[in-house]
């Protein structure tokens, strides 16, 4: 009886917990959307801005966002796998190897403004990218490395040993068996760092400030040495730069309602990719 | 005995970082034969028969001495390449292992790292080795669906058709029925009857009667070391040791 209390007790903690979980979540989405739904319209997501920022449209920003995630996971994506196989797959296990994966976890934590001023000090200055589309994909490369490695390693590790002894059996090297087997079935869960990865520099800000971001451009950008608008950067700059602060606030809720659904769409995206991938076989 | 040896231990001792594991191996393994390992759990059955095709090389600091010959050819030597003695090779593992690939894939395996393209001859090889291994008519019209939804009895022949197709000359079973049903045990029984006539066999199992029923040749170990090796018939009826007869009719162990 005492027992079935107590249960009851637990489970309806934990049930409370994750109500307000669930009220926080629901209590953004309902607030960005009542304040940015407005100013969504098909014009604010096809033109670039006009009459000073208090009209027309944010479509270089969506673009830039665009841009610069693309680049960060096309840059950290095969150097981070790479990392990961080569820890989990092919190094000797000693402390030095233990002392890499230390730090690597401690790079997660820094915070993005410092890889910003990196991204500075080297992209932009030393090797002279200037502020550039490039410089921001690098840093933003750079800041989710650690996740990206983290979650490979992650998922290689997962990996039943008992798949790398069949091939190995086989008569497989060890490249082999990373390639054919170790690979495609850690793949759904590389492919949930990289989605958790996206979330993460598709909103960050820090990190563009000084090697990527501009406030205001007339039309699109032309190369990867061009300055970008982006949509968190948007943001920032309206609420505390804006010229006319009174029709500007409700376009940076627009961009948060954009920004939002964009990330919302990449994870659904990559989720239903990683079903695919895990039904296939199992 | 006028079988012919095809491999050959000599004074093989193997240490798992500091702990020796087996002690003053001396074996002969003859062709077309099946080789049976018993032993109480825990004997080195496994670690023998890993270091048959250079499987143990997979655990860190383990270490072996001695020599092992496959036709007369050291396969520790240096110059030997390990991938080719695990062509040459095969083994079947306690669990069923298949990849999480389609059961064609599954066979085909040795085949696409070995750089085979002739899509014929994959086709050809793959049928082949699954009617080797009896699992052929189960499976035949549903090659491309994934070898994870066959029952176990099914996943382990899989696993030996796996091994056939890279048409090994030795093929390494460790207790490849123990999880298994005895119906699907017995297919495999009669599988590896069959097998013996192009292949050479050792297998590791804890079923007395399994080794009396199968096996040519049966090797007692205990705590790593080597009681009695001699034909199977002799060990189940007339064992040379004290200790070896009360293992087999179940004194201890
Ligand atoms: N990877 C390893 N590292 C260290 N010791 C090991 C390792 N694998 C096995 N051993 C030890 O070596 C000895 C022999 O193990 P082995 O697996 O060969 O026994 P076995 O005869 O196959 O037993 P079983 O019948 O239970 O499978 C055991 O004492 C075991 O604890
Ligand atoms: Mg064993």
């Amino acid at each position: 009886m005492k027992r079935g209390i107590s249960q009851r007790l637990g489970f309806f903690s934990l049930f409370l917990c994750m109500l307000v979980t669930l009220f926080f979540l629901g209590a953004i989405i309902y607030f960005i959307t009542a304040r940015g739904v407005s100013a969504i319209s098909w014009e604010f997501l096809t033109q670039v801005p006009k009459k000073a920022m208090t009209a027309g449209g944010v479509a270089p920003a969506i673009l830039g966002t665009f841009y610069l995630t693309l680049g960060a996971v096309v840059f950290s994506l095969p150097l981070g796998v790479a990392c990961a196989i080569y820890l989990c797959e092919y190094s000797p296990k000693n402390y030095v190897v233990n002392l890499i994966r230390i730090s690597i976890n401690n790079l997660a934590g820094v915070p993005s403004v410092v890889f910003g001023l990196f991204g500075l000090a080297v992209f932009v200055k030393f090797l002279d990218f200037g502020v550039s589309i490039l410089s921001g994909c690098l840093t933003l490369g750079i800041m989710i490395l650690p996740n990206i490695i983290s979650a490979s390693q992650e998922a290689l590790l997962a990996v039943p040993q008992s798949y790398r002894e069949a091939s190995f059996a086989l008569g497989a090297t060890r490249w082999e068996t990373i390639k054919r087997v170790v690979l495609p079935s850690s793949l759904s869960g590389i492919l949930t760092g990289v989605i958790l990865s996206i979330g993460r520099v598709a909103g960050e800000t820090a990190p563009i400030l000084f090697t990527a971001a501009t406030f205001y451009m007339r039309g699109y950008p032309n190369s990867i040495f061009s300055e970008v608008m982006a949509l968190p950067y948007h943001i920032y700059a309206l609420m505390t730069e804006g010229t006319h602060p009174q029709q500007q606030r409700h376009i940076a809720y627009g961009c948060a309602m954009v920004l939002l659904i964009l990330v919302l769409m990449v994870s659904t995206l990559a989720i239903i990719i990683r079903q695919k991938q895990r039904s296939k076989y199992g | 005995m006028a079988d012919k040896i095809r491999m050959k231990l000599e004074n093989v001792n193997f240490f798992y970082a500091d702990t020796q594991a087996l002690y003053e191996i001396n074996l002969d393994i003859y062709q077309n034969k099946v080789t049976a390992i018993i032993g109480p759990s825990g004997c080195g059955k496994s670690t023998l028969i890993k270091l048959l095709n250079r499987m143990n090389e997979l655990i860190p600091n383990a270490r072996c001495e001695g020599n092992i010959y496959l036709d007369g050819h050291d396969i520790y030597d240096p110059k030997v390449d390990v991938v080719d003695v695990r062509r040459r090779i095969g083994m079947v593992f306690q669990k069923p292992n298949p990849f999480p690939k389609s059961i064609f894939d599954n066979v085909a395996y040795g085949l696409y790292i070995n750089g085979v393209k002739d899509r014929h001859y994959i086709n050809y090889k793959v049928e082949k080795s699954l009617k080797d291994a009896t699992l052929w008519k189960e499976v035949s019209d549903r090659l491309h669906s994934s070898a994870l939804q066959l029952s176990g009895g099914q996943q382990q022949r899989l696993c030996i058709a796996r091994t056939l197709a890279v048409e090994p000359e030795v093929v390494l079973m460790d207790e490849p029925a123990s999880a298994l049903d005895p119906t699907s045990t017995a297919k495999i029984e009669e599988l590896i009857q069959e097998l013996k006539e192009k292949y050479t066999i050792v297998i590791v199992t804890h079923n007395m009667q399994q080794a009396a029923r199968i096996s040519d040749y049966t090797l007692f170990l205990m705590l790593g070391k080597m009681i009695e090796y001699d034909v199977t018939n002799k060990i189940f009826t007339n064992p040379s040791k004290k200790i070896t007869e009360d293992y087999i009719t179940g004194r201890f162990g």
